[in-house]
């Protein structure tokens, strides 16, 4: 098998890869999309395989080391892809990216230790300094995606007691002081690293970078986490990218480029979806102005009532727009929120959900989740789509989501001021299920629920949401 | 004419990938922005290629350590990645019974 045979199978693979992702266009095609997928990485593995025997000759205890990590990490990999629960998978993506940028972080320390068994071709005995160039990108960028998402892990989980795994962000004086010169110490050093090739550059220059990605992650609070979320999953796809440049390999440059401008797509939906700048989140540390109008709300009347009263309420409409949010996810309550949509559309009630684009902790977080309680997608809505047909409901009922309905965000002067939003504040009736009055993440007050079409019912959303059930029979 | 250097033409496919990438994930439905998350979680473990070559070529300790790493973790992300996002896209399969009346 010639090289060049070789680095046709990697483009085939490539190929593979981008139809994986257009697939993802619709529903139908999605699944098709991911066997594409499959059969790339197939493609890729075996084709390595192949190469290996060749350049080690028939002895194969190489491949030894190959299929001992394997089967190791694919039976890990299997096992949580079986039993994850659909309300932890922001979790199990952050853990993914700390996978990609760990094993980045691994194979550029091979590279500088052994860089001919990787291909690299020495000149006068060492790395050409392009090479070292890349390898130094694609050791920063992989140590910085692992630390920041296991940070970004251990506060989607939020169940670690250790101060940075909490959803509360952590802002102290000088903190983007403290981030600019530890970045360009790091620079520095893979400047000392660029022209040396020596080992203390470039392992002060990772333990840089470990320590970057954790300070970068720790000011962001709990609910911009799908912005983060999108942003470590571009990041790790600029540390493949980085990787694949320096292995002179361009499978895994067009790879982790695809990878890398998806992510940073999605941050963009998301920062978009939360009005906030792109450029002040890939600097990190945005989410600190909160807490400033925490406390402001003050004690108002609200109208609240039972599941009973919700059950009439739901019962005695012609159209029903579900707003489910991240209450949703907590409760898991989407297979019981299914039951009661099924029962008003026996008794011949419309019934259709809407989706902010940042509900949940991470891009399509609970379109997911109603995908898993078998909720047909075709009454699942965008913003964007149903927005307009507020007006035209009858009950709006709102299930753990708070600011993505908060008419505030159309007021000039408010924190919020212009995020895009659901108008669930224009239908006739309006229901909202929270746990208690507290004010959602950007601590300001929702007008929503003091409107006098506004109903509460206070309680966890899937044991309010069973009475219900009950109350419709 | 002197050669092309293998790094300009790395950066022509990395340019022109970003490209393709930009274009085919504006395509994606929101509705399967999580499975995106996960399906490029998988792709991106392709540096796993990488990792192998650096298990199976290495002959120092260090580098055998560190590609055997490097292969473990890259392979959580190539099954896990592709499972769960296989997972997850057959819960979006139009169901073919579409109501079903009685409660369970």
């Amino acid at each position: 098998m010639s090289m060049n045979i070789v680095v046709l199978f990697y483009l085939l693979a490539s190929v593979c890869f981008i139809q994986a992702l257009k697939g993802l266009s619709h529903p139908n095609t999605s699944r098709l999309g991911n066997a594409f997928g499959m059969v790339g990485m197939a493609i890729a593995v075996v084709t390595t395989i192949a190469l290996i025997v060749k350049l080690s000759g028939t002895s194969g205890s190489g491949l030894v080391n190959v299929f001992g990590g394997m089967v190791v990490g694919g039976g890990l990999g299997a096992f949580m892809a079986k039993r994850v629960e659909m309300t932890k998978m922001p979790e199990l993506v952050a853990f993914m990216h700390s996978m990609i940028g760990m094993s980045a972080v691994f194979i550029a320390v091979a590279a500088v230790a052994e860089p001919t068994a990787l291909g690299i071709q020495l000149v006068n005995g060492l790395i050409p300094v392009g090479n070292r160039f890349e390898l130094f990108v694609g050791t920063f960028v992989g140590a910085i995606t692992f630390s920041g998402s296991v940070i970004a892990f251990g506060k989607l989980s939020g169940s670690y007691k250790l101060r940075i795994f909490q959803g509360a962000p952590i802002v102290f004086k000088g903190q983007h002081l403290i981030n600019l010169a530890l970045a360009l110490l790091m620079v520095a050093c893979g400047v000392w690293f660029f022209f040396t090739q020596a080992w203390l550059p470039f392992i002060i220059m990772m333990a840089i970078a470990f320590v970057l990605g954790v300070l970068i992650i720790i000011p962001i609070g709990g609910a911009d986490m799908p912005v983060v979320v999108s942003m470590l999953n571009s990041y790790s796809g600029w540390a493949a990218a980085g990787i694949g440049f320096s292995l002179n390999n361009s499978m895994l440059i067009i790879a982790g480029s695809l990878v890398g401008s998806s992510g940073a797509i999605l941050s963009y939906i998301m920062c978009k979806a939360m009005n906030r700048s792109f450029f002040s989140v890939i600097l990190g540390g945005f989410g600190a102005e909160e807490g400033v109008q925490a406390g402001a709300a003050e004690a108002r009347p609200v109208k609240s009532g039972s599941a009973d009263d919700v059950a009439f309420l739901l019962g005695n409409s012609d159209s029903v727009v579900i707003v489910p949010g991240y209450g949703l996810a907590v409760a898991r309550a989407q297979h019981t929120v299914k039951e009661m949509a099924e029962k008003l559309i026996a008794k011949g009630i419309q019934v259709r959900y809407a989706i902010h684009p940042v509900a949940g902790r991470m891009p399509g977080h609970m379109n997911v989740l109603l995908a898993e309680a078998e909720v047909d997608y075709e009454q699942v809505f965008e913003m964007d789509d149903i927005n307009s047909d507020f007006g035209q409901t009858d009950v709006v009922f709102v299930l753990g989501a708070n600011d993505v309905v908060n008419p505030a965000a159309r007021t000039p002067g408010s924190a919020i001021y212009g995020m895009p939003i659901l108008e669930a504040h224009k239908a006739r009736n309006v229901i909202v299920n929270k746990r208690s009055m507290a004010a959602g993440y950007a601590g300001l007050d929702n007008e929503l629920f003091y409107m006098d079409k506004t109903m509460m019912v206070f309680g966890d959303a899937k044991k309010v949401v069973e009475d219900i059930v009950k109350a419709l029979d | 004419m002197e050669l092309i250097d293998s790094t300009i033409i790395n950066l022509i496919i990395f340019v022109l990938a970003i490209y393709v990438g930009y274009h085919v994930v504006w395509n994606v439905t929101p509705a399967l922005h999580t499975p995106l998350m996960s399906v490029t979680n998988a792709i991106s473990a392709i540096v796993i290629v990488g990792a192998m070559l650096a298990a199976a070529m290495t002959e120092t300790l260090l580098g055998q350590v560190m590609g055997v790493a490097a292969v473990a973790l890259a392979s959580v992300n190539v099954v896990g990645g592709f499972l769960v996002t296989k997972r997850m896209l057959e819960m979006f399969k139009k169901k073919p019974k579409k109501s079903h009346e009685g409660a369970t």
